[in-house]
């Protein structure tokens, strides 16, 4: 299974090692770091690479580079998923998955790199199992420790990892029991020049956030469950249950979790919250061009589309921009040639406007084409596709949890091409 | 630091040395300082001098064994997960010195009581095995027990195991099968994609195709679907229409393995899995064994994976490249899902793209093509020729659009970036070259591009189009050649080939105009620096100029330059990916990869389903069997289920009922008058024991009018008796009788263990219902079983034998055996209404005859159950073959019909004589049939398909080698001779001390006699029993001695010539005295 682990920053540096049997050297990163230099793009690089020893296989995360070390067949899915999964507990433990954190909490991650796999093959993946083993640092542990000597390491031995159950730990209490359900949804869609929408979809996702004492069972049931086409769940939730009835029965992890994703049947048609009008141009005989969006709001059931934003990847040749936006501020990056336009809140009475030119390098070839547009909104206190959560009920524990849940709608891919 | 006294100092000191392993900086230098810490107290120095120690241990051997002991300390700690995270360290020193401390850890980790920690020794085994593949005889071992473990956390890692160390052993898995189908979903997710994958191999090896019908009628008469494939799912129906057709019948339909069945159903929900490992594993598995109809479901789970991580959607997207091409219509409802967005890393486009181009169709490619022209102007320069790749693959597949195509690929040869005309200008020469009549313009259009393109490759790529159809564009060719020669001198390698090859051409379609130009370009090539050019000018000029040398070819060069070519097959590069497991890192790189499996294919004929049984009886269900026996006369309507367990009593008993009669006039008690008993006794006890069997028969028939279901079953057997019956008038039978006594005693031993039946069928049920868990276990086999109950069975006949033979008085020896009689079977069986007040003495003696074994089951069976016994008697239709019986009840609610054997599977030299077909078998009824096998005097298993109308059965008969004998008669003289004769190797000798029940003369015979089919040799010793016979095949005498001392020592001897049969009786003879 999975050999060793480097992580590799953003400049190639490998900053952390982990070997799970016999040491392989660092060299087999060389042709990773070929691979890297040959792909213009972080993201171009191929997750899979052969060597004539190894495979290796690579995520790009956070700016960094989880290159796994394998030997034997071993699906790379397999592989892949475990350093999501990797790069997801070190963001759990330390708030963010970044190069200098992991630099100063290097032993914490070692520790937790060990405890994960046993000989190559994964052990321990569930944050709470983890967390119990390890300690997560906090600035209060961290002050404790320095005084009086402390350790991030669990004394206790884990529990969970014994019980049927293992995702949670036993013994959990709180003073205030919450449970705290995101029920946010995620737009896809492609739209052509004229507005038209080519493709579109419903994306969804439950998060999660649940404080409660003891061993809850919860059942969190929808009023219009029908309008789920197909879910993925957390391994909590007990899938025949929602075979029979439509409903999530479950005994949740402690603390925050995704419970389900799911996509929305597409027969339903998608509504679309906003329209783009767009002219974006280039003059065939001088070396600039002409760019001009307006966006307004479409079908936002009511509500008002809040942190509306624009990204547009310009071509190559575009040097600079010289915009001016009727509400909000825009910035063009230079060295990515990507220019932002940060809206805002969109106000239906004056639409937001971004209108002005773009200067191309002298000589270079007019782009043949239009740069597509990719719009970032999000609209709160309601689901696109009108799923709702019709109640939550807690079975196990005597007392009364404080029970909420929040509607969001975001953009996902949200595509305008030009 | 690390001397330190206090705890805080000692973390400090391991924190800085774990982060400087951590930065790949070598810290072995303090490798003596650190392992003096191993046993400390402080929880976090510890954990981190383990790390230190599996870090370092390799590299400083010696040192790293000084820590040892403190594991071992920790294997015996009462905290399980002391014990486990012990053993885990342990495992993870890689010195081989501690091998078998490590292999002893292991074994006794494995009956851990903890589940934690048995999984942690799973774990073990694997870093074990590549420390040491020698011990992987006894890891074997191991993870076999542990795929027994019944808890979800271990069978995870214990299938991990298997698949490292010993993935071709797949017979262990057998057992475990369902087991692990039904845990699947409690696994642990990692864990579930090693079951799966593991499980989609073994469903390889041990299933039908569920799409072999199917795929057959593809092959024939289904080419229009094929063709027009654009719905996949009305093909479906129709195929599913059509195997019901009766004209399908000629080809057996399929029935799905019910264990199959399972797997699918199981590993269905884990679709729903948040890991995207896990939805892989599943998906590859429908791809792999479900049929067709099925695949789809895991469609809609593979596209939602689109929406991960791009290192996600490269791999899924590689899988659904590989499934579009043999599953396009799976895919087709979410063509859109495919759509490129432009953010998305080119590999992934490229992916996509690869995607729409294999789900393109008539009905779909005007959608698909307009978005390739989105695509065309995209910046991503690499993704637009790809693009322009997936057009020309459209277009080569769909015929209606390719001039649609064609025309828009014309057009960007006007656009402006370069590497899009010349992509354009290769797929175009690919296209053209399948219809070039039409298409002339477009190659004028393409000779006036040679001015502005400069990429090497499309050059050469129009001039090849023109130098090809050359006559098709007669006036341009030569102007373009004109200036090729002008620019040769600049021009790259390919285009230069290409130039001459242009020259070529035209000098042979048109040598007027062009002969000067050809003849310089090949001066210039002459001198080129190329040699692959100067080779191939003077070729070239050999070739086509005429030159007095010139021989044959010069004639040929028309011929042979302007061949016509076939076109070019655009194919998708997935195309034969399918033979990797999908999912597979092979599969991914197109290349074997280090400790690949391979996906063995299907089958021919699915493996006995049997192997996977793992049934556990249940008590209850014993008790009612046993409680059914004595109403079988009048439960002919009775449920299936019972009747089943009654079936056996019938012919059984009816054969019995000779047995009593005999016993009568041999047992004074018993004698009393049954009018027909006398005459019957004679016929029966001088005869061959079939003869008995016609003489109950007639008895019976006076007495059992109202069974007629019984009658039924005996008519079944009835000409095969017959035909074996030789004396009928009873003086001779009177003479044969006082001539062979010893036969006699033997056929009556026959006769009389069927009599028992009654007692037999009640309690062979119940010891059949214990032994069937058992029987199933052993793969049916239980060769060890037999001996131990004929031990009780055979105990009364020889009693009643020896009475007949020796001891004309009723000796001591009987009284045993009837207070023997247990009551409670008496009580049982008086519900009999065959001569009970006979029977009783004789059947309620534990003793019972023949131990029947099963051959399928009534669940594996689906309601058809069959049990076999050997009935030692002669196989009439051929002498050398053992006379197999066989009980068929049909359990189910429907008839059964045309039962019979097929597709025999025998070692060398075996032969079979099949039983004669049961045409129908009404439901709850059962019936018997015999069989000749000629086992060529070996232990082999026969195996045959039992078939019925609608299904087949996979069984396989082996026999004890008790069986594969039959009885002779000697006299002692006869015997010590034949002895002399056998001695040496041919003789084994083996001592024992006899069991307490079996310390009596007539108990060892019994036990003996049960054990093999031998015949009592008179002797003259009481301490000594001998027996004689013959191996059916062969014919080699095969002799029995046992001779018993004081306290029930004994010693067996056994001669015969066939050293290895010896060897075998020997053994089942002693498990037979001994138990």
């Amino acid at each position: 299974m999975i050999h060793s682990l480097f992580l590799i920053n953003h400049s190639g540096d490998i900053f952390l090692e982990k070997h799970w049997k016999s040491v392989i050297s660092r060299s087999v990163c060389d042709y990773f770091f070929e691979a890297k230099d040959k792909a213009v793009d972080p993201e171009n690089v191929p997750p899979v690479l052969q060597t004539p020893h190894h495979y290796l296989i690579s995520i790009y995360r956070d700016k960094l580079f989880f290159l796994s070390v394998i030997q034997t067949e071993v699906p790379p899915l397999f592989v892949i998923e475990f350093l999501h999964r990797v790069a997801d507990t070190i963001q759990d433990y330390f708030g963010e998955c970044s190069e200098s954190l992991i630099k100063d909490n290097v032993v914490t991650v070692y520790e937790l790199l060990e405890e994960m796999l046993d000989n190559g093959f994964p052990l321990a993946t569930e944050s709470n199992v983890l967390k119990e083993m390890i300690r997560p640092p906090t600035i209060l542990r961290s002050v404790v420790n320095t005084l009086i000597g402390g350790s991030n390491v669990g004394d206790t031995l884990p529990t969970g990892q014994l019980s049927s159950v293992p995702w949670r730990r036993v013994g959990v209490k709180y003073t205030n029991n919450e449970a705290y359900f995101d029920v946010i949804e995620e737009i896809d869609a492609i739209l052509d020049k004229s507005g038209t929408t080519v493709f579109a979809e419903i994306q969804g996702v439950i998060e999660a956030c649940v404080r409660l004492t003891g061993m809850p069972d919860l059942t969190l049931s929808f009023m219009n469950p029908r309008l789920l086409d197909d879910v993925s769940f957390h391994p909590c939730v007990r899938f025949k249950r929602w075979e029979s009835e439509q409903a999530l029965s479950f005994i949740p992890p402690d603390g925050n979790f995704t419970l389900m994703n799911y996509h929305v049947s597409s027969q339903n048609l998608v509504t679309i919250p906003v329209y783009v009008k767009q002219n974006i141009s280039f003059f065939e005989t001088e070396p600039c061009g002409r760019l001009d969006i307006t966006i307004g709001p479409k079908q936002t059931m009511g509500k008002t589309v809040e942190a509306l934003m624009v990204t547009i990847h310009m071509p190559k040749s575009v040097v600079s921009a010289n915009l001016t936006p009727t509400q909000g501020s825009y910035t063009y990056d230079l060295a990515t040639k990507v220019l932002v336009w940060d809206i805002g809140k969109l106000n239906p009475q004056k639409l937001p406007n971004l209108r002005g030119s773009l200067s191309l390098q002298a000589g270079a070839p007019k782009p043949e084409d239009n740069p597509s547009l990719n719009i970032d909104l999000k609209i709160q206190q309601v689901a696109i596709s009108g799923l709702k959560v019709s109640r939550l009920e807690m079975f196990g524990e005597k007392y009364k949890p404080f029970k909420g849940v929040k509607y969001v709608t975001k953009a996902g891919k949200f595509q305008v091409r030009t | 630091m690390l001397d330190s006294n206090k705890d805080s100092l000692k973390l400090e000191a391991m924190k800085r040395i774990v982060a400087m392993i951590a930065r790949g900086k070598n810290a072995s230098d303090l490798f003596p300082a650190v392992v003096k810490n191993v046993a400390c107290k402080n929880i976090e120095v510890k954990k981190l001098v383990y790390v230190y120690l599996v870090r370092y241990a390799e590299e400083q051997q010696d040192l790293a064994l000084l820590s040892i002991s403190t594991f071992q300390r920790g294997l015996k700690d009462p905290n399980q997960l002391i014990r486990a995270s012990a053993l885990r360290v342990l495992s993870s020193i890689r010195v081989t010195i501690i091998v078998p401390i490590m292999m002893l850890a292991i074994k006794e980790a494995a009956s851990d009581m903890s589940p934690y920690v048995r999984k942690t020794a799973a774990h073990a085994i694997p870093k074990l095995y590549s420390l040491d593949p020698e011990q992987k005889d006894q890891l074997i071992e191991v993870i076999e027990k542990l795929l027994a473990d019944k808890t979800t956390l271990v069978a995870g890692s214990v299938v991990m195991a298997f698949e490292e160390v010993c993935p071709e052993r797949i017979e262990l898995i057998h057992k475990n099968y369902r087991k692990l189908c039904n845990l699947l979903i409690d696994v642990e997710e990692w864990g579930q994609v090693v079951i799966i994958n593991m499980l989609t191999r073994y469903a390889r090896t041990q299933f039908l195709n569920p799409n072999m019908n199917e795929s057959l009628l593809e092959e024939g008469n289904d080419k229009a679907f094929y063709g027009s494939d654009d719905d996949e799912d009305e093909e479906e129906d129709e195929k599913d229409k059509k195997a019901e057709a009766p004209a399908m019948a000629k080809r057996k339909p399929y029935v799905m393995d019910p264990d199959h069945r399972l797997l699918l159903r199981n590993t269905k929900p884990l679709l729903q899995s948040r890991n995207a490992a896990v939805v892989m594993a599943v998906a590859q598995l429908y791809f792999h064994l479900a049929p067709k109809a099925e695949v789809g479901v895991i469609a809609k789970a593979l596209v939602r994976l689109l929406r991960s991580h791009s290192e996600v959607q490269y791999v899924v997207l590689q899988n659904v490249a590989t499934m579009t091409i043999k599953r396009r219509g799976m895919f087709e409802p979410y063509l859109k899902s495919f759509y490129i967005r432009s953010t998305d890393p080119t590999q992934i486009k490229v992916l996509k793209l690869e995607v729409l181009t294999n789900l393109a169709n008539e009905t779909n490619i005007s959608t698909i093509l307009r978005e390739f022209q989105t695509y065309i102007k995209s910046m991503d320069k690499d993704f637009v020729a790809a693009t322009i790749q997936a057009i020309g693959r459209c277009a080569t597949n769909i015929g209606e659009v390719r001039d649609t195509c064609l025309n828009g690929l014309v057009q960007l040869l006007s656009n402006r970036d370069e590497l899009v005309v010349a992509e354009s200008v290769v797929v175009i020469k690919k296209l053209l070259q399948m219809q070039p009549e039409k298409h002339s313009d477009i190659i004028k259009h393409m000779a006036k591009l040679t001015d502005n393109i400069q990429v090497p490759m499309a050059r050469a790529s129009i001039l090849w189009l023109i130098g090809e159809y050359c006559e098709h564009v007669p006036k341009i060719a030569p102007d373009v050649l004109r200036k090729m020669a002008k620019s040769f001198t600049n021009e790259e390698d390919i285009v230069k080939l290409q130039i001459i090859n242009l020259a070529a051409k035209l000098y042979l379609t048109n040598s007027k105009q062009t002969k000067l130009l050809t003849q310089y370009v090949l001066n210039l090539a002459k001198y080129d620096q190329n040699y692959d050019i100067r080779d191939r000018a003077r070729f070239i000029r050999q070739l086509i100029v005429p030159t007095e040398k010139s021989g044959a070819l010069s004639k040929y060069a028309k011929k042979l330059f302007l061949a016509l070519k076939p076109a070019p097959i655009l194919e998708s590069p997935f195309k034969d990916r399918d033979h990797f497991q999908l999912g597979s890192l092979s599969h991914l790189l197109n290349a074997k990869a280090g400790g690949y499996q391979e996906l063995p294919d299907w089958p021919e004929a699915a493996p006995d389903p049997s192997v996977r049984n793992v049934e556990v009886f249940t008590l209850l269900e014993r008790v009612t069997t046993l409680t059914s026996v004595p109403e079988w006369t009048k439960c002919s309507s009775r449920e299936k289920r019972k009747e089943k367990k009654v079936e056996k009593p019938f012919y059984s008993d009816s054969e019995g009922e000779s047995g009593p009669t005999e016993s009568a006039d041999s047992e004074s008690d018993s004698a009393s008058g049954l009018e027909s008993g006398s005459g019957i006794e004679e016929s029966g006890s001088g005869s061959e024991s079939e003869e008995s069997e016609e003489g109950s028969e007639s008895e019976e028939e006076e007495e059992e009018e109202e069974k007629d279901k019984k009658k039924k079953k005996k008519e079944l057997k009835k000409p095969v008796q017959e035909s074996e019956s030789e004396q009928s008038s009873e003086e001779e039978v009177r003479k044969h009788e006082r001539k062979n006594k010893q036969r006699k005693s033997d056929s009556e031993s026959e006769s009389d263990e069927e009599d028992d039946s009654e007692s037999e069928s009640s309690r062979s049920e119940s010891e059949d219902s214990e032994s069937e868990t058992e029987v199933k276990k052993k793969k049916k086999a239980a060769e060890s079983k037999p001996p131990s109950k004929p031990v009780k069975k055979e105990k009364k006949e020889m009693s009643l034998l020896d009475l007949d033979d020796f001891e004309p008085a009723p000796s001591p020896q009987v009284t045993p055996v009837n207070t023997f009689l247990s009551s409670s079977l008496v009580t049982d069986l008086e519900g009999l209404s065959l001569s009970d007040t006979v029977l009783s003495p004789a059947t309620t003696s534990p003793c019972s005859a023949l131990k029947s074994y099963e051959l399928l089951h009534r669940i594996t069976g689906e309601g058809l159950c069959v049990e076999y016994c050997f009935s030692r008697q002669p196989f009439s239709p051929d002498g050398n073959m053992v006379a197999v019986q066989m009980q068929v009840t049909n359990n189910s609610t429907s008839d059964t019909k045309n039962l019979h054997m097929e597709d025999v599977k025998l070692q060398s030299g075996m032969r079979v004589k099949e039983f004669p077909e049961i045409e129908l078998l009404p439901a709850g009824e059962s019936a018997t049939a015999v069989m000749g096998i000629d086992f060529c005097d070996s232990t082999q298993a026969a195996n045959f398909q039992l078939c019925t109308h609608t299904r087949k059965f996979f069984v396989s008969i082996q026999p004890p080698v008790g069986e594969l004998m039959r009885p002779v008669f000697l006299t002692e003289n006869e015997f010590k001779k034949e002895q002399g004769q056998l001695m040496g190797m041919n003789e084994i000798t083996e001592k024992l001390t006899l069991d307490a029940k079996c310390r009596n003369e007539h108990a060892i015979v019994q036990s003996v006699i049960t054990a093999a089919n031998l015949s009592r040799v008179p002797c003259g010793s009481d301490r000594e029993c001998r027996f004689a016979g013959r191996t059916v095949t062969s014919g080699s005498l095969v002799l029995a001695t046992v001779a018993s001392k004081e306290e029930g020592a004994a010693q067996l001897t056994v001669n015969c010539e066939k050293m290895v049969i010896g060897t075998m009786l020997v053994k089942d003879i002693l498990l037979a005295l001994t138990q």
